[in-house]
């Protein structure tokens, strides 16, 4: 979707404001739904991609306004209602009404230190053959799908070179939909800055964007 | 977008605080949180993991050639072998910054960081200033964290659209040809291992 999330090359957004010795969390409550959200992933009734999309569809203007805990807090309600974990109801009350199927225990302290430990891999080994090539020149797909994509605006219709094949991974435009994870080649497509920004660039810069078979085509 | 969902997000909650308490109460009676989670996953991540952690992968790979080749050609082997591995960092990719190239780091989309080698990003890597101007002006944003290059290097941008992690190879500072791994570890910043940065030595100058 072309939302707000999709902030690369904008303006307008103020200067970065940095602050020395910054804590990891700056309130409790911060950590509070960091960690939810990981614990309730657990559970495997989303993936990341619908996570991230969920984030992204938190309204432009609260998007900015908001700062990032409370955007993941936002979006995060919104997940464990749609999925059918608990209700607005329930929420106004604080008691359960709704009965959650609970086939396994919650995810328990050990368990979290697995995941810690482990993570989630995004590789699949399948058998998927690459379309392109290191060294091949390729344009990135003008798209403007309505739901999630990884393909930033900015280098929408924009030419690059294949930098090299990461191998093969879950693709999230489908996969945050639900749609399957349909696996393929991602690889780092370098983009001259004079390509995404024009003359005012310098000349050897560039970006290097990680894209997925589908996002590209010949060029 | 349909009306419903304008209004699931519409309220930006006037106190966090007491809405996620709430929450967490809630699942924990439900039984689909364990509080002792919770706990490990916070106390990993404020105390356990951070850049610490990517200062000893950059560390070794100033001190020891043959590490800095393996990082540079399989990082997650390479990072593994001191012991870092896991969420968010299941792909890495390590980048070098030389007397001509210099890296950096952005998430365009979202805040995807390397965080078993940096821990969870500060809010400015999170920011929509950082976000939208790292791409379009990194020259720029450089000079604002204090670091102006020359016209004559070349700025690699690298956007973490995908799950691969990058984490920049600073440039070893001269005048420490003399220090062992744990003196060089001690004075590599986040920053640098980000790329906003360079690394500057404690008694030397910025390399």
């Amino acid at each position: 979707m072309n939302g707000i999330h999709d902030l690369g090359g904008m303006h307008g957004m103020g200067p970065i404001e940095t602050e020395p010795n910054e804590p990891v969390f700056h309130h409790s409550w911060e950590s509070r739904v960091f960690a939810l959200r990981r614990a309730m992933g657990a559970w495997r009734r989303w993936n990341i991609d619908v996570s991230r999309h969920e984030v992204e569809l938190v309204p432009a203007a609260d998007y900015l306004r908001m700062s990032y805990y409370e955007r993941q807090l936002a979006a995060f309600v919104v997940l464990l209602e749609k999925r059918g974990f608990i209700t607005r109801a329930e929420l106004g009350s604080g008691t359960p009404v709704l009965q959650t199927p609970v086939a396994v225990p919650a995810l328990r302290a050990e368990q979290a230190v697995e995941l810690i430990s482990k993570g989630v891999p995004a590789s699949r080994d399948v058998p998927v053959a690459p379309r392109f090539q290191p060294g091949q020149r390729v344009r990135a797909r003008n798209i403007n799908p309505p739901g999630h994509t990884r393909e930033p605006r900015y280098v929408r219709g924009k030419v690059g070179v294949i930098h090299c094949d990461h191998g093969v991974f879950v693709f999230p435009d489908t996969n945050a939909h639900f749609l399957g994870e349909k696996p393929q080649h991602v690889y780092s497509v370098r983009f001259a800055a004079r390509e995404l920004w024009g003359p005012e660039a310098a000349a050897q810069d560039g970006v290097y964007v990680d894209l997925w078979d589908d996002h590209l085509e010949p060029a | 977008m349909s009306r419903t969902h304008d209004d699931d997000h519409q309220d930006v909650p006037s106190d966090p605080a007491l809405r996620v308490k709430a929450l967490e109460s809630l699942l924990v009676a439900k039984g689909l949180v364990d509080r002792a989670a919770l706990d490990v996953l916070i106390d990993t991540y404020e105390h356990k993991i951070g850049p610490r952690n990517g200062a000893r992968v950059v560390a070794r790979a100033w001190a020891d050639p043959a590490y800095k080749k393996r990082l540079l050609t399989d990082a997650d082997a390479a990072i593994a072998e001191l012991g870092y591995a896991g969420m968010q960092g299941e792909h890495m990719v390590v980048v070098e910054n030389t007397a001509t190239i210099h890296n950096l780091v952005v998430c365009t989309l979202c805040s995807c960081y390397p965080w078993p080698v940096l821990g969870l990003p500060p809010v400015w890597y999170k920011s929509a200033p950082y976000r939208s101007r790292a791409v379009i002006d990194p020259r720029g944003v450089l000079r604002e964290f204090g670091l102006a290059l020359a016209d004559t290097v070349e700025v690699r941008v690298w956007d973490s659209t995908a799950e691969l992690r990058y984490l920049v190879l600073p440039e070893r500072p001269a005048g420490t040809q003399h220090m062992h791994e744990s003196e060089l570890a001690a004075f590599v910043t986040r920053d640098a291992m980000v790329g906003v940065a360079k690394v500057t030595a404690p008694h030397g100058d910025p390399a």
